[in-house]
């Protein structure tokens, strides 16, 4: 019976007796599923235009941040050190385009998604030979991000709200504005399209598949760096955050691992979700439990969903 | 010139299955299974025993574990180190409660305990496919880990929250425990490693293996002429985790000596996934030399320095360690998708026409 409690009641009790601290607890959730949102949409990106799952999302992410702090700690001004951390990831697309996909045509999705954590393992590896393996902190104000808290008062309580946090959910909504923007209204978007639709099909018309994989990589490059810059003001850059990354899988799976919106929904269904279970029932069974519940959450979506939230209908034929 | 068939004819259909129908290769494989069990215990170094051959073979098992999910069933698994985990947690528990029991049947027995976790996260496969599998195993996983660290009945509530291996002695000898000789280790790891091979290799070959086949190569029509998903899913899940979890009570009884959470944690699983796609999906033969490779070949880039008498630091190699083998992975894929596998039978075609290719 006191087992029930605890389950069924106690959690719903508290809940209701501290709305405030709720509104804290989802608001934590809603910035951290904002976060593996983005996380998300750079392989949505790339497993959209060429149907490559890209475990180096992960990795790309700490490059990118590490870069950053890397060229303002050489002494960069920190605008321009973000330049050159889009340069980067730019040579890095070129380069992955040119040295490993263009020779990966036409492979089983197995062999060019083991092909990705090869990428990631080599990243690993130049990143911490170039910028060293300590963690750095992220170079917020000097990129003019705000830092700092406001109390909101509501619901007879407060609730603290980071600038930072602010800034990571806006900068997220712009960033899928920019990109649903480019996929629907530019040429190369429509290329896009049509590559992830069919790459055979998309080549007969002249289509070039390099270009537009370079380009997406690119695209996954820019929100790499965007969440790098984000996650990192929230901790630190540091190398852990490759584990954090393989949140956005059960994201993915979720919202389907075509669709830019369900990455979106995916994300805050899993932070906010995970943050709740965490603080309500997480003390039952002695706490952690964030390590797994994400996945468990889409494991349940996908026993009734098993496209996912938003995912094509999977049609099967002999 | 000396290996081709030529005038081995095959006289009953016992021949004609076989699964080393060349005589040549049937000496082969004596010939390695002396060089294991008689040349290298007696020649082999201490080192080289300890930290080249043992982890090898574990390592090896633990591919074939996988190996049968991901190559021989098509369910791609990120799970398989937590599943190691399962079977050595469980040959600590068992071995605390019948300290007497030989160890070595314990570590046997100790599989079946993973097997039966495997199954139930195999469950999902039924109904999600492909990479949407890997997040089930990634559940697995995560949540194992999470229980060899909350469930303190598992390591028998010590401080240090390790489990440490016992001396246990079978046979008369002392075979676990650090008071035990490498070769004595080597030898018990590889007797486990040959039997479970030759089990997992006439599952492959039988009515059982024909069916996970037919799973893999297309799952609707395997269905409609007849293989029940359940059966056929389930069954290798469970054969898998059964040879992951012997692996994983090896792994720490006869090599490591005591472990912790971080010896299953999913770098494992992907440095076992990496095994098998670099030895090659579907290859008994590729399980053994992607361990092979993936394991010397960090060995052999660490003591590269040293025999050149280059002054690099150690964390340097290490980071050079990672940037070349993400390289070598990129390369083989390319050079070679099907892995080492193929590159071995390719060689073997070749040798068998040499000297006079068409």
């Amino acid at each position: 019976m006191d087992l029930l409690y605890n389950i069924f009641i106690d959690p719903f009790a508290q809940m209701a007796a501290t709305p405030d601290f709720l509104l804290q607890v989802l608001w934590e959730g809603f910035v951290t599923g904002t976060l593996y949102a983005l996380i998300a949409l750079g392989y949505v990106l790339i497993f959209k235009a060429s149907g490559v799952f890209n475990f180096a999302q992960g990795i790309m992410v700490v490059f990118a941040a590490l870069s950053l702090v890397g060229f303002y700690e050489a002494g960069v001004p920190a605008y321009l050190a973000l330049i050159m951390a889009l340069g980067v990831m730019g040579v890095m697309a070129i380069g992955v385009e040119r040295l490993v996909l263009r020779h990966m045509v036409n492979q089983p999705e197995i062999i060019l998604f083991m092909a990705t954590i090869g990428l990631s393992y080599f990243l690993i590896g130049a990143g911490e030979l170039i910028f060293g393996g300590e963690t750095k902190s992220m170079i917020t104000q000097e990129l003019g991000l705000p830092t700092g808290s406001t109390v909101v008062d509501v619901a007879g309580g407060i609730v603290i709200l980071q600038h930072i946090d602010v800034a990571a959910a806006v900068i997220a909504a712009i960033l899928v504005a920019a990109l649903a923007f480019f996929f629907s209204k530019t040429r190369i978007g429509r290329a896009l399209r049509a590559v992830a639709d069919d790459h055979q099909a998309a080549l007969s018309v002249g289509i070039s598949l390099n270009q537009i994989w370079a380009v997406v990589w690119f695209a996954a490059g820019i929100v790499a760096l965007a969440t790098g810059i984000m996650w990192g003001a929230r901790s630190d850059v540091s190398f852990a955050l490759q584990i954090v990354a393989l949140k956005a899988l059960p994201v993915l799976i979720l919202g389907g691992f075509t669709s830019i919106p369900g990455a979106i929904i995916g994300g805050l269904i899993i932070g906010v979700g995970e943050k709740i279970f965490e603080v309500y029932w997480g003390g039952l069974l002695g706490g952690g439990v964030e390590g797994w519940f994400a996945y468990v959450i889409a494991l349940i979506f996908l026993l009734f969903r098993p496209q996912g939230l938003f995912g094509e209908k999977i049609i099967e034929r002999i | 010139m000396i290996y081709r068939e030529a005038g081995q004819f095959k006289t009953s259909y016992r021949q004609d299955a076989a699964i080393f129908p060349i005589l040549q290769d049937r000496i082969a494989i004596w010939f390695y299974l002396f060089v294991a069990f008689i040349v290298i215990p007696t020649f082999g170094s201490d080192f080289f025993i300890n930290s080249m051959m043992i982890p090898f073979l574990i390592f090896a098992m633990a591919s074939i574990g996988l190996n049968v999910l991901t190559g021989y069933t098509g369910q791609i698994s990120l799970g398989t180190g937590a599943f190691m985990g399962v079977g050595a947690y469980a040959c600590y528990k068992l071995t605390t409660y019948f300290p007497e029991t030989n160890i070595i049947i314990l570590v046997l027995l100790s599989g079946f305990f993973a097997a039966g976790i495997g199954m139930i996260f195999g469950l999902p496969s039924l109904r999600i496919k492909g990479f949407y599998l890997v997040v089930t195993t990634l559940a697995a996983q995560f949540f194992l880990e999470w229980c060899f660290i909350r469930v303190p009945w598992l390591y028998n509530y010590n401080a240090s929250g390790a489990i440490e291996v016992p001396q246990r002695e079978a046979f008369g000898l002392i075979v676990t425990g650090p008071s035990a000789s490498p070769s004595v280790r080597y030898l018990v790891v590889l007797s486990i490693v040959v039997f479970l091979t030759w089990i997992v290799s006439n599952l492959i070959h039988g009515r059982i293996g024909r069916t996970w086949m037919m799973i893999r190569d297309m799952d609707i029509a395997a269905e409609l002429i007849g293989v029940r998903p359940l059966y056929a899913k389930l069954s290798a899940f469970a054969v898998s985790s059964y040879v992951a979890g012997v692996a994983g009570a090896m792994l720490v009884f006869f090599w490591l000596g005591a472990a912790e959470v971080e010896s299953f944690d999913v770098n494992h699983s992907f440095l076992i996934l990496f095994m098998v796609i670099i030895g090659g999906l579907g290859s008994l033969v590729g399980s053994f030399l992607g361990a092979a490779f993936i394991w010397m070949l960090p060995i052999i880039i660490r003591a590269v320095p040293k025999m050149t008498g280059l002054d690099i630091n150690a964390s340097t190699v290490e980071q050079l360690n990672f940037m070349i083998i993400g390289a070598l992975i990129i390369v083989f894929l390319i050079i070679e998708p099907h892995g080492l596998a193929r590159l071995w039978a390719i060689a073997k075609q070749k040798l068998r026409i040499w000297p006079f290719p068409h």
